[in-house]
């Protein structure tokens, strides 16, 4: 047995691979919620990514090289459209945040649309013609401990990686990225030096929600890899709580995801090993820990600490200023 | 509130709650859009249902039922009109889609995960003229009381396992073969039994080692598990769930794979084994012959190998000639005992459990109730049998 194949390598290597549709999702909330829009029809924008992606992977040829990303692209519009629906209902018609989120879950989710599309293209039958497997980045695969962890991947985690730079970047760095934590803070006083409230919030939500496209194309084109109905099961909810959990940042968010993913596939390793811990325990360990986070966010100075956007939540009012 | 909100932004709000509801109203319809198809005319027919708990293209489970329900409309023709309801979740509302079956003027349901059960014989009683039909059940064996409109039918899938456990005894090479496996309740325990027993009956060193994944259906959790069995050690992969994804593992690996409930061979045709697989169309076929020539009674079935019920998927090409002979003996010697007679091998000889017990003596005939209340795994198996 070589040193790659001990426990904590396998474990990290795997965290990290099923951790990358969370990194996609929970980013592109975190950038709504930056804005001040809460989403929760992120289960529902990933299925409706992963249908599409499904879709052209399957009917669309040529090579990997043109199809993976079209599918890509086809999956962030998806999930666009459906983010954008959550857009105009909670911008403009200023509905309540979380019901039109559950909304569009309901809608677009598991015996939904999504469901209902993969019906009429007949997806589901076979496995998607072309998907996104584990690559040998500079043949560093078999060094230890660190090659099978970070070297051999698919190219999602890769992009995975680069948007999460990117996106501290501009959350920090950027003045565009300055006034979108101005509008998520405090609308009002954004409204007030000329900002565009819902022009941030418009771009945000719709832009955020097309990442959790690609979270769910990384379930149909690279986790198992074919349509089947409900596929993302429940992840999209996990990714909602890593928001909280990373505190709105997304380094913290991308550390989370690895984290769940560790605890997820850790409980099938020690059984595997003839280790019985209660998978559902391991399972729900991050759970407990987001409420901890919760309840800490919950005080009110604490909350502007740890970076949660102060008018998250609340719809802009522009008369009431 | 300083202000008043004004009348435009009222009707804002207004129309923004309609918009809520209308896509509320849309997902509802998009869910219970169950697609109904029927044959055959009115008049001198009858009307039989299906429930189904997941979507008629699942390539698995409910793929497999509707087979069943496609071959009675072929065999019985004009004499049969049959609707289906997919995507049924195992909760309140399947009292509400008997009930609209029922109204709908079916006359004989056919409900198709354990889930539904309750609910069947609720209506069972309420409603003595029409026949219902739940696949899986096991309260008459157990004694449970239940209405004479009430049948149950099942059948020995451990009985394909036992031969699929054959071909896994044979594949292996280092003598461990993962299993991961949805639930532990007594038809996953018997069924991962038997195909332990096929891998020791050509194998005796064979071990099985169980994952549970605790759940039917979750891709990303059945491809870990397959994964976790690997990195323990396992080289032949077995999974006892729908979804195709320990096959992509098995595939990326080269390592034998057997699936479960159907023929997944197609794209994983470079590991493909076997599965063992069910046939429920002949069974509801002669279930609704009975009910037209009025001869319909409680029977609760438990069809075979030798009816044609339990059956194997087509065997993969990288299956050894050698040991294709092996299965196929078996499938003989199952075929040649009676219609109803299953588990020819339970009792070949003293079989213990886990801890070295004896809990099947040689020349034993399991009947459906050991079957039905199995919660030992047989020596040679690692992972709690409690899951």
């Amino acid at each position: 047995m070589s040193i790659n194949d001990n426990l904590f390598v396998i474990i990290m290597a795997s965290a990290i691979f099923y951790g990358t549709p969370l990194v996609f999702a929970s980013l592109g909330e975190l950038l709504a919620e930056r804005s001040g829009v809460l989403n929760l029809g992120v289960e529902g924008m990933m299925l409706l990514g992963a249908v599409a992606a499904a879709w052209v992977s399957t009917n669309v040829g040529g090579p990997a090289i043109v199809v993976l990303p079209l599918a890509i692209v086809a999956a962030m519009i998806a999930a666009g459209l459906g983010a954008s629906i959550h857009a105009f209902l909670t911008i403009t018609l200023r509905v309540n945040q979380i019901i039109s989120g559950l909304a569009l879950t309901i809608f677009a989710g598991a015996a939904g649309l999504s469901s209902y599309l993969a019906g009429i293209w007949q997806l589901g039958q076979t496995p998607v013609k072309q998907q996104f497997g584990k690559i040998d980045v500079f043949g560093l695969t078999d060094v230890p401990v660190v090659g099978p962890i970070l070297f051999h991947q698919t190219l999602l985690t890769y992009l995975s990686w680069v948007l999460v730079i990117a996106a501290s970047f501009y959350l920090f760095r950027t003045r565009a990225g300055l006034h979108l934590r101005a509008v998520g803070e405090s609308p009002q006083t954004a409204d007030s030096v000329g900002i565009s409230v819902s022009r941030y919030r418009y771009f945000h939500v719709i832009f955020g929600g097309s990442f959790a496209g690609i979270a769910g194309a990384c379930f149909s084109l690279m986790i198992v890899p074919t349509w089947v109905d409900g596929m993302t099961a429940g992840q999209g909810w996990i990714a909602l709580a890593l928001v909280i959990f990373g505190f709105w940042r997304p380094d913290l968010t991308l550390l989370g995801a690895y984290l769940f993913g560790a605890l997820s596939s850790l409980g099938l390793t020690l059984q595997a090993r003839g280790i019985h811990i209660s998978t559902a325990l391991l399972t729900a360990l991050p759970y407990v820990m987001t409420i901890v986070v919760l309840v800490v966010v919950s005080n009110t100075a604490s909350r502007r600490q740890l970076g949660a956007p102060a008018a998250l939540g609340k719809p802009y009012e522009r008369e009431e200023r | 509130m300083v202000s008043q909100p004004s009348n435009t932004r009222r009707r804002l709000r207004f129309a923004g709650v309609a918009a809520v509801a209308v896509l509320a109203v849309v997902s509802l319809v998009a869910t219970a859009c169950s697609k109904s198809s029927s044959s055959g005319s009115s008049g001198g027919t009858v009307k039989a249902a299906w429930i189904y708990v997941g979507p008629v293209n699942d390539g698995g489970w409910t793929q497999a039922h509707d087979a069943g329900r496609k071959y009675v409309e072929t065999k019985l023709g004009s004499k049969v009109k049959t609707t289906y309801k997919e995507n049924v979740p195992e909760g309140p509302e399947v009292a509400q889609v008997i009930n609209d079956l029922i109204k709908d003027g079916n006359t004989v349901i056919f409900a198709t995960s354990y889930g539904f059960k309750d609910a069947m014989q609720a209506a069972a009683t309420a409603n003595p003229k029409v026949k219902f039909e739940m696949a899986t059940g096991d309260s008459i064996t157990l004694g449970q009381k239940v209405a004479s409109n009430y049948n149950e039918f099942y059948g020995a899938g451990e009985d394909s396992l036992y031969i699929t456990g054959i071909a896994a005894g044979k594949a292996t090479k280092n003598n461990s073969i993962g299993v991961s496996a949805p639930f532990a309740i007594p038809e996953v325990i018997r069924g991962i039994n038997a195909f332990t027993l096929g891998a020791q009956s050509v194998n005796p060193a064979a071990k099985v080692n169980v994952v549970w994944t605790k759940t039917w259906f979750d891709p990303a959790v059945e491809r870990k598990s397959a994964e976790s069995l690997v990195a323990a050690g396992a080289d032949v992969i077995f999974s006892h769930q729908d979804s195709p994804s320990a096959g992509e593992v098995a595939k990326a690996k080269n390592l034998p794979w057997f699936g479960y409930d159907s023929d997944q061979s197609g794209p994983y045709s470079s590991v493909w084994q076997t599965a063992g697989t069910y046939n429920w169309g002949p069974f509801e076929l002669s279930e609704l012959n009975k009910v037209i020539d009025g001869t319909w009674k409680q029977n609760n079935y438990y069809g075979t190998i030798a009816d044609n019920f339990a059956g194997l998927a087509p065997y993969g090409s990288t299956v050894a000639a050698a040991t294709k002979t092996l299965m196929d003996a078996e499938i003989t010697k199952a075929k040649a005992g009676k219609a109803d007679a299953f588990g020819w091998y339970w009792g070949l000889a003293d079989r213990q459990d886990q801890d070295g017990k004896t809990v099947i003596t040689k020349g034993q005939t399991l009947t459906m109730k050991d079957l039905y209340t199995m919660s030992y795994f047989v020596k040679g198996t690692t992972g709690s049998p409690k899951g």
